[in-house]
C-alpha cells in the first residue's frame, strides 16, 4: 500500500508540474518560462521538463484543458472538443467583426511595427484613424513610443494578445511576405503591357 | 467587375482606366485636362448595369479616384510640392508600382490573418487584465533635510496680491451719448464721428460707438465709412433716404 504513494511523492518533477499547473490556472495571460522559473523557484531545465509532463497530460483528446505555447509563453486553453459549448457560453469580443480595414491595418502593424498612423495611411492610401482606434480598443495593438524628431507621430506595435488570438508563438511565425506573392515587377509589367498594347 | 478595365470615353481620353493611370503617371497626359467627374459617371453607369453591388470594386475605385484627384489637385497648385512631383515620370511610376506592391503584400498578409482567424475559431481561452504584480519599491536619492525645508519654505510664501484696479472701470451710460447724438442730429443733418469723440478716453469712445450702433438699430441714423479707418460719417436716416432716392432717380 505504501509503494505507489512513495513513488508519487518521490518524483519531485511531478510536484513541480502541479505547481506550474496551478500558476497557469491563476494566470490570465501566457506565462514565460522565466516567469514560471521565478514563481516556482526552480531551474529552467526542470521547469521545461515539468512543462513537457504537463503538456502530455493536457492535450487534445485527453483533457478538456489543453496546454499550448503561445505569445512567447505558456497558457491553458479549452480543448477543441469543448469549442461548441464554449461558443454558446462565451463571447469573443476581440475577434468578432474585425473589418477588412482593421485586418489590413493589423497586418501592417504586425509586419512593419513599430509603425505610425501616417505610415499606415500611406500604405493603405486612406486614413487609418478609426481602424487604429478600434484595434487599440480591442487590445490587439498598443502604443510603442514616438517616431524620431520633435513631435514625432505615435507608433504602434502588436500586443501579446494579438499573438494569442491568432495562435502564434511569436511574430516570427507570421509567413514571410515574399511567400505571399505579389511584387512590384508584376504590377509594373501589367501597367506597361496595357500601355504598349494601346499605343501599338 | 474590374475597375482598371473600366472603359472611358472622355474629351481628353478614350480607353481603359488602367491606361489612363499609366499615361498620367508617365506624364504623357496632363491630368488637369482630365474630367474626373466623367470617370465617376462612367463607373456609376457600369455599376448601375449590375444587379448586385460590388463592394470590392467600389472600394478600389474610390481609392484610385481619390489618388487621381489628389494628383490633379497637386498639379493644379504647383507650388504645393508633391512627393511624386519631385521624381521623373519613370521614377514616379516606379514609386507608385512600389507602393501598390507594398499595399498588395499587406492585403495578402491581411487575408492570411483573416484565414488564420477562421482556423482559430475553436480556440477558447481565458482573458483578463494583467494580474497585479508586486511593484518594485521606488527609492529616492538621499536628500538633505535643510535643503528640503528651504524648498518647502519657498513654496509656502504667500503669493503677491493680484491688482483689481482695472476692474473698477467706470462706464458712462450709453443713453448719455444716444441723447447727445440725437440733439446733434436735430441741429445738423450730417456729422463726423471722429470730430465728436475728439479728446475722449478710450472707454468713452467705445461707449459712444455703442450709442451709434444703438441709433442705427433704431433706424434713426445711417452710418457711412468709405474704407477701413476712414472717417465715420453719420447722417439722419431721412436725409440718407432722400439722398439715395435722388441718386437712383438721377
Amino acid at each position: 500500500m505504501e509503494r505507489p504513494l512513495r513513488l508519487i511523492a518521490a518524483n519531485p518533477l511531478d510536484s513541480l508540474a502541479r505547481v506550474i499547473e496551478a500558476l497557469l490556472v491563476v494566470a490570465t495571460a501566457p506565462l514565460t518560462t522565466e516567469e514560471l522559473c521565478e514563481a516556482a523557484d526552480e531551474s529552467p531545465e526542470r521547469v521545461e521538463t515539468a512543462l513537457g509532463l504537463l503538456g502530455e497530460r493536457h492535450r487534445e483528446g485527453r483533457s478538456g484543458i489543453v496546454l499550448e505555447k503561445v505569445a512567447g509563453g505558456w497558457a491553458f486553453r479549452a480543448s477543441q472538443e469543448a469549442a461548441a459549448a464554449c461558443a454558446r457560453m462565451f463571447e469573443r469580443p476581440v475577434q468578432r467583426g474585425l473589418s477588412q480595414a482593421a485586418l489590413e491595418t493589423l497586418a501592417i502593424v504586425a509586419y512593419l511595427g513599430p509603425v505610425s498612423r501616417p505610415e499606415i495611411a500611406r500604405i493603405r492610401g486612406v486614413a487609418a484613424d478609426s481602424a487604429v482606434a478600434g484595434l487599440l480598443e480591442r487590445g490587439l495593438i498598443a502604443e510603442a513610443g514616438r517616431a524620431d524628431g520633435v513631435g514625432g507621430a505615435v507608433r504602434y506595435r502588436t500586443t501579446p494578445l494579438f499573438e494569442r488570438v491568432f495562435g502564434l508563438e511569436s511574430l516570427s511565425q507570421l509567413p514571410r511576405l515574399d511567400d505571399l506573392g505579389g511584387d512590384a515587377e508584376h504590377i509594373r509589367g501589367r501597367l506597361t503591357a496595357v500601355a504598349e498594347k494601346r499605343t501599338a | 467587375m474590374v475597375v482598371r478595365e473600366l472603359e472611358l470615353d472622355l474629351d481628353a481620353f478614350e480607353g481603359p482606366f488602367d491606361l489612363l493611370l499609366t499615361l498620367v503617371l508617365r506624364e504623357e497626359l496632363d491630368l488637369a485636362e482630365i474630367d474626373v467627374a466623367g470617370i465617376v459617371v462612367a463607373f456609376v453607369e457600369r455599376l448601375a448595369e449590375r444587379e448586385t453591388l460590388d463592394l470590392e470594386a467600389c472600394g478600389e475605385f474610390l481609392v484610385l479616384v481619390a489618388a487621381l484627384l489628389e494628383l490633379k489637385a497637386r498639379s493644379l497648385f504647383p507650388e504645393e510640392e508633391a512627393e511624386l512631383a519631385d521624381l521623373g515620370p519613370d521614377e514616379a511610376a516606379e514609386e507608385l508600382a512600389r507602393r501598390l506592391a507594398e499595399y498588395r503584400r499587406m492585403k495578402e498578409a491581411a487575408a492570411w490573418l483573416s484565414m488564420r482567424l477562421g482556423e482559430t475559431r475553436d480556440r477558447f481561452f481565458r482573458l483578463g487584465p494583467a494580474p497585479l504584480a508586486p511593484r518594485p519599491e521606488r527609492k529616492l536619492a538621499p536628500q538633505e533635510a535643510a535643503l528640503l525645508a528651504e524648498a518647502l519654505r519657498a513654496l509656502a510664501v504667500e503669493p503677491p496680491q493680484v491688482s483689481l484696479a482695472h476692474m473698477a472701470l467706470r462706464f458712462p451710460p450709453v443713453a448719455l451719448f444716444v441723447e447727445r447724438f440725437r440733439s446733434l442730429l436735430s441741429r445738423r443733418r450730417v456729422f463726423d464721428f471722429d470730430s465728436e469723440i475728439d479728446g475722449m478716453s478710450r472707454v468713452e469712445i467705445a461707449v459712444a460707438f455703442l450709442a451709434l450702433l444703438e441709433l442705427r438699430k433704431q433706424g434713426e441714423i445711417a452710418i457711412r465709412q468709405a474704407e477701413p479707418f476712414a472717417p465715420i460719417r453719420i447722417a439722419r436716416a431721412d436725409v440718407e433716404r432722400s439722398l439715395s432716392w435722388n441718386v437712383r432717380s438721377a
